[in-house]
């Protein structure tokens, strides 16, 4: 036998992962899935289809279900209309029927599925997990292979484990340098979707790479690979080091012991071979980005908060601007605002209320602003209580909430009014995404605190 | 043909999230773009595009969210196929899944197309899966489909029951799992 070819990650992640090699043209890879995550909202279909049909889940050992986008953010556990408690309803009998484990509203461990995954230590290096959602990719940051899917494919995988894939390319996109001041893993994300497009990363898995993804920290690898989607691919992952093996140790599902050395092995065998290739490199120069705010209704509209609404280019520039009820020429810093929300699958982790914490020490809300604080899951929400940070955003006149999707897509209470406008930490700016007519400005969490003190968009590193 | 002359459209668009708390697969037709339909001369509320079979819309149509309520609106709205220069990935999939075929054609194709609806509203057009073209009067565009999704669209195969068949080679993939990987008890 000769060398074995060298392999990226996602060349590695897939070999090991293939049930039954497809036949060439005819038939696609039969995929297995490590981990499959539900919710209340892509799921009752997909059940519904297994009881008429006679099936049942094969493995709810490896399935697990919480409560993330319809729950109330406060006054209870009961959602606030009829559908969304049916909806939870659903969920937690057709978990009791199958046998899988829910985190139901209220419980210690609720929180979004994909801040509850990597912090019970479910999310582990060399893994194929899938959600019947798109910010599934938000787990690639453990260097699992990590991807939404749909209702029809949840279905699928309840009853067999397995998922037909045909294998995407490969594209790297190399981080390099110093992140300046104030520059956070969501100002990477946004300046990358500026320059690749929305659509730029379609049928492709992404391998984060260079010296300045290496220097995030693990909530920060988990944003970037949260934004995969949001520039298309299908994929984003990160090559497991010492900072992964550091945030997963004693998670409640991680290998403990001798498993723990055996896991540690394998997993330092995933990384991409030095000589492997990619079908696609993007080069980004880390020191040449600044904190970025979306000014339309893609994520990739964006522009540097020093920058200007820039004049159309297209139809979709013109009817953003029209939404958006914005000027070309006008700075972005000029721009008043009206709601700020901290939180979502992309920024809701301890990391992110710490840094919104900082610029929040001793300041208060802009008495024009209404502003939200919401952890990505109830583990957050104690561990920033036990820091005290619930204090500093409550002093300040933020509201601090429970743990839930809340704002990100307002499938809850927590909605935007029409007309109204929006610093974000969430991940998609789309007409109506928070509410009908509500305007969404994408930005980091220091961005969205600072906006909160000012009143208007702003470069929170006039508030460093 | 429905022209709907806009890129990037997402799937919030195309359904929004209110609509998402129903626990049905049906009934999601009268949902399909419904905030850009509170607009009067909005495409789909044009008497002359009534009836229309086939969406042609710009690139990266479908894109954001995982939600498969997005297919099943535009199958209940009356569709059968969608044709754009591309789609979100996982929208593609949804559709196949719902029997719409979410067919590629070029931007100038697709250009043509979406003028050719917008003169003439009568204008027909045949997808033809088995050939893998879109016929029309003086001419014929090919595309490029997944054979195996073509397969399963023509035959109407259930795909869980086509993995299923391969329960051995699944079982025989279980027994060698990595023992530390995480399992829930």
């Amino acid at each position: 036998m000769g060398p074995m070819p060298a392999r990226t990650l996602a060349q590695k992640l897939w070999d090991s992962h293939v049930v039954r090699t497809g036949d060439a043209g005819a038939e696609p890879d039969l995929l297995y899935v490590d981990l499959h995550l539900v919710h209340e909202v892509t799921s009752p279909q997909a059940f519904e289809g297994l009881r008429m049909t006679g099936r049942h889940v094969r493995r709810p050992d490896l399935t697990v279900a919480t409560m993330d986008h319809n729950v109330p953010t406060r006054g209870g556990v009961r959602a606030a209309d009829e559908l969304s408690r049916k909806q939870m309803e659903v969920l937690a009998e057709n978990c009791e029927r199958e046998g899988i484990p829910l985190h139901q509203i209220g419980s210690r461990r609720q929180g979004i599925v994909h801040i509850i995954g990597p912090e019970l230590g479910l999310t582990q290096p060399g893994m194929v997990i899938v959600c019947g959602d798109s910010h599934t990719s938000t787990h690639g940051a453990f260097c699992a292979l990590a991807f939404g899917i749909g209702t029809s494919e949840v279905e699928l995988v309840l009853a067999t484990q397995c998922l037909p894939q045909r294998r995407p390319g490969d594209l790297a996109v190399n981080v390099d340098g110093e992140l300046p001041i104030g520059v956070t893993a969501k100002d990477i994300a946004l300046g990358l979707i500026g320059r690749a497009g929305t659509s730029g990363g379609v049928g492709h898995l992404v391998e984060y790479r260079g010296s300045t993804v290496r220097g995030l920290s693990m909530e920060g690898r988990m944003t970037l690979c949260n934004m995969s989607i949001e520039w298309g691919a299908k994929a984003g992952m990160v090559e497991p080091d010492d900072t992964t093996f550091k945030y997963m140790e004693r998670r409640p599902y991680v290998p403990r012991g001798s498993a723990w050395e055996a896991a540690l092995d394998y997993w330092r065998s995933l990384p991409t071979d030095a000589n492997a290739t990619f079908d696609h490199e993007i080069e980004l120069d880390a020191a040449q980005l600044s904190p970025f705010v979306t000014w339309g209704t893609n994520p990739g509209q964006v522009v540097p908060i020093t920058g200007r609404v820039p004049n159309p280019r297209s139809d979709t520039d013109e009817r953003a601007l029209r939404y958006m009820d914005l000027k070309p020429g006008t700075a972005m810093a000029d721009i008043a605002i009206d709601r700020v929300f901290i939180g979502s699958c992309t920024n809701a982790r301890i990391e992110d209320l710490r840094a919104a914490a900082r610029i929040i020490h001793g300041r208060h809300v802009h008495p024009q602003v209404r502003a939200l604080v919401v952890p990505g899951s109830t583990t957050v929400k104690r561990a920033a209580e036990d820091e005290g940070l619930d204090l500093v955003f409550k002093a300040a006149g933020f509201e601090w909430r429970n743990a839930g999707c809340s704002m990100c897509l307002g499938m809850n209470p927590d909605i935007l009014a029409p007309g109204e406008r929006c610093a974000s930490t969430s991940n998609r700016n789309f007409e109506g995404r928070q509410g009908a007519g509500g305007r969404t400005h994408l930005v980091s969490p220091p961005m969205a605190a600072a906006a909160a003190i000012t009143g208007h968009l702003v470069d929170v590193r006039e508030l460093v | 043909m429905m022209p709907l002359d806009r890129a990037d459209v997402d799937t919030d668009q195309i359904i929004p999230k209110q609509f998402l708390k129903r626990i049905e697969r049906t009934g999601y037709g009268p949902f399909l773009f419904y905030d850009w339909r509170q607009q009067r001369d909005f495409v789909l509320n044009r008497p002359e595009h009534e009836g229309a079979a086939v969406l042609v819309a710009g690139a990266n149509f479908g894109c954001g969210s995982s939600r498969e309520h997005a297919t099943w609106a535009i199958r209940d709205a009356g569709f059968r196929a969608v044709i754009a220069p591309s789609f979100g990935d996982i929208f593609r999939a949804n559709s196949f899944k719902t029997g719409i075929p979410a067919v590629s054609l070029t931007e100038s194709q697709v250009r043509h197309l979406i003028d050719l609806a917008g003169e003439d509203p009568t204008a027909v057009i045949e997808i033809d899966l088995e050939a893998q073209e879109v016929r029309g009067e003086g001419f014929g565009y090919r595309f490029e489909i997944d054979p195996f999704v073509r397969e399963c669209l023509l035959k109407g195969l259930d795909e869980i029951g086509l993995v299923e068949h391969h329960a051995t080679a699944i079982a025989d993939y279980e027994s060698h799992r990595l023992e530390w990987l995480p399992a829930v008890k």
